[in-house]
């Protein structure tokens, strides 16, 4: 593993985190179709997660490696979760666009 | 035995106002007045039965019925006690109660709500027999209590008049100043006693341990401010006479013979306490002294007949008061009960003369009342008799005995005392004069409606006459078998006052005293033929002496006026500040909700957008901050 980072160097790994984070919140932002937008959020998490990664091989620490793990199992649960939420808001009003959803106005 | 009597003489008044309270509106009047009057009057029966096993045998009866409760090592039983002093004030509570009963019945007979009026006396006489048998001074304060209720209830007993209802609300008011002076005495002696029952308080004192003086004096003062509330002394008797708005069968058993002796029934039971502090008794003396001659100041130039009489109440208590400040405790018992004789023939007789004027209780309109109603009359004038000091009348060796005590014990006391009796006995003739001689004054129709009351009226003023008459002998100068008979409830000897020449000059100069008075009452409203001017001709020091010193207006300025100011400025400025500043709490909340509920405009894409934008702002200040 120490080679891959000796062969790259740590500083991309942080470029591509962050383009991949930047890219994750322009979607949340400016996409208005819920399953894209739930893309991008997992975008988001992925890109975390990948940092978590090399900044545990850079430290020499398996413990970053061990709780991208659970980040992981989580985000599975998540996404079970939001897609079940989602297919509720597609019963209710035939679209998943989120500017449709505006019950909650105050 | 002794319980079951007891638990009737209590219970059958109780008995009779349960009755009157739920059944008194569906049997006939008739019925509800007889059955309010047999419930005193077995009370009156069990009192005598108790009276005479009490006179023979000399032994006081305590009744413990339970156990009340324990406060650390403080015990309170509840336990009546029927000692001399205790069946005495039993035989004339009870004893007058019927006679007022009986007469009652014929008073109120056209009144829409007499089974209440039976159903409170009834009330009140249950009450007063808790107040004189309690053995402790808890159950004394129950009774207290009670009584103080039942003076409001009769008092506004009429309560379609909001003005008797003012004077109910003034007495209740006052006495409940007086009652918080009595509860902390109560409590003061249980501090110093660890006990509020009479005869462990007793015989501490008895056994000569030492009790914090300073403390003791505080107590005792404070009992005499209770004392002071219900027996009508300066400052607190002003509720007395508007107290004559009830009925007259009230203000003659509540407001003249019974209720407001319960001050000196109270210090006479705890005699033995108040003689430990001298300064207080002083205090008492003093007080009693003044109230007697300002309320028989007052007395000479009230018009309404009932109003007379309260005054001269007021007086006569503060003659009794003096005679308990200055230790002579059998002689003011003498005079509450002589007192009690002829102050209720008085009432009970004015209410014969109210009945036969129609509700006339203004004596420049009567007048001459002496062809139409001869036995009220001659009652009246023996009870008058009987106040004035005449000898042979009751009231002669009651009052007699008083001015004795003070002439010995302070000679000032003595002058304001005799002035006081000589000035009792002018109003009190003035009122008879005004009331029963000379031409009627009043209309023609109230002059062709003028009669004798009916014989369940004209019964009580007889008896209570003859009491009047031969009342006084109990208490005989130098053979006296009252004092004889009170001698249990005091510790040690008394100090027996022998007749001397002293005695009978003391006597002379009070019989001519009484003698003046009377002559000044003649010349002026037989002689001269006066009637009291209409009340906006009085002028000078009668007027002073009309308004009664001013002195209700005097407490108007000085107590009720600055309460009502401090009320109206707690609401104007005070609520109003208060208010405001809860109001606008809720304004402001309100108009950050209005504004805010803007941002809630339902879009996800804005709260996501808001929710970068503030993670961002974090932590680009966790950043910047570092």
């Amino acid at each position: 593993m120490q080679n891959v980072l000796q062969e790259i160097g740590i500083n991309n790994y942080i470029y591509l985190s962050t383009i991949l984070f930047c890219i994750g919140i322009f979607g949340v932002l400016f996409r208005r179709n819920a399953i894209v937008m739930f893309m991008s959020i997992e975008i988001m998490l992925n890109a975390v997660n990948l940092l978590l990664v090399v900044f545990s091989t850079y430290h020499q620490d398996a413990a970053g490696q061990v709780f991208v793990f659970f980040s992981m199992a989580v985000a599975a649960a998540e996404v079970a979760v939001g897609l079940a939420i989602l297919v509720g808001i597609y019963r209710n009003i035939h679209s998943i666009d989120i500017d449709k959803l505006k019950n909650l106005k105050g | 035995m002794e319980t079951s009597l007891l638990l009737f003489l209590l219970l059958a008044p109780f008995a009779g106002f349960l009755f009157n309270v739920f059944f008194g509106k569906k049997v006939s009047r008739n019925v509800s007045g007889t059955i309010g009057t047999i419930a005193v009057a077995v009370s009156f029966g069990i009192a005598l039965n108790f009276f005479f096993q009490i006179n023979s045998t000399k032994q006081p009866i305590l009744i413990d019925l339970f156990h009340w409760m324990t406060l650390g090592n403080f015990d309170v039983s509840f336990s009546f006690l029927l000692d001399q002093l205790s069946v005495l004030w039993l035989l004339f509570v009870t004893g007058i109660g019927t006679l007022i009963h009986i007469y009652s019945i014929s008073y109120m007979h056209d009144d829409e709500n007499l089974h209440k009026f039976f159903a409170y006396l009834n009330l009140f006489i249950f009450f007063m027999i808790t107040l004189v048998t309690g053995s402790n001074l808890l159950i004394m304060f129950i009774g207290w209590e009670g009584v103080g209720l039942c003076s409001y209830l009769l008092i506004g007993f009429w309560y379609k008049n909001q003005d008797y209802n003012d004077a109910a609300k003034k007495a209740f008011i006052m006495n409940r100043i007086g009652d918080l002076g009595f509860l902390i005495g109560i409590f003061t002696l249980g501090y110093l006693f660890s006990s509020v029952d009479f005869t462990t308080i007793k015989a501490i004192v008895a056994s000569g341990r030492t009790v914090d003086l300073g403390w003791l004096a505080f107590g005792t003062l404070c009992l005499f401010i209770g004392a002071s509330g219900k027996s009508a002394q300066i400052p607190l008797y002003t509720w007395l006479p508007d107290a004559m708005a009830g009925p007259t069968p009230v203000s003659a058993l509540i407001h003249a013979a019974t209720m407001v002796t319960a001050g000196i029934f109270m210090i006479t039971r705890l005699n033995f306490i108040f003689d430990l502090t001298p300064t207080i008794q002083m205090v008492i003396a003093i007080i009693g002294a003044i109230t007697s001659l300002v309320a028989a100041f007052i007395a000479l130039v009230q018009n309404d007949i009932k109003k007379v009489l309260a005054y001269s109440t007021v007086s006569q208590l503060g003659l009794m008061f003096l005679a308990l400040g200055l230790g002579a405790y059998e002689i003011a018992v003498f005079h509450v009960i002589t007192h009690a004789f002829f102050k209720a023939c008085l009432f009970l007789g004015s209410g014969s003369v109210i009945h036969a004027m129609h509700g006339e209780q203004d004596m420049r309109k009567m007048g001459g009342l002496r062809k139409y109603m001869k036995v009220t009359y001659i009652t009246f004038l023996i009870a008058t008799l009987a106040i004035s000091g005449i000898p042979i009348f009751a009231g002669f060796f009651s009052k007699d005995e008083i001015l004795m005590v003070a002439f010995h014990e302070n000679k000032a006391l003595w002058v304001i005392a005799s002035l006081a009796s000589i000035m009792t006995a002018f109003y009190m003739f003035r009122l008879l004069y005004l009331t029963f001689f000379k031409e009627f004054r009043g209309t023609e129709e109230q002059k062709h409606h003028l009669h004798e009351s009916p014989s369940l009226i004209t019964f009580p003023l007889i008896v209570l006459a003859i009491l009047s008459t031969v009342g006084g002998f109990i208490s005989f100068p130098g053979h006296s078998w009252l004092n004889e008979y009170l001698k249990p409830i005091f510790i040690g000897a008394r100090e027996e006052h022998h007749l001397d020449s002293t005695t009978f000059i003391l006597m002379g100069v009070a019989v001519v005293g009484a003698l003046i008075g009377i002559g000044i009452a003649y010349s002026n409203y037989i002689k001269k033929s006066q009637v009291p001017a209409e009340d906006n001709e009085i002028t000078g020091f009668s007027k002073v002496l009309y308004n009664k010193f001013y002195v209700d207006e005097i407490y108007m300025a000085v107590i009720v006026k600055p309460i009502y100011a401090i009320a109206s400025f707690s609401k104007n400025f005070i609520e109003t500040a208060l208010s405001g500043f809860i109001f606008g709490l809720g304004k402001v909340t309100n108009m950050v909700g209005t504004q805010g509920r803007v941002l809630q405009n339902g879009s996800v894409g804005f709260y996501l957008f808001v929710f970068v934008i503030g993670t961002a702002s974090i932590i680009a200040y966790l950043f910047l901050a570092q």
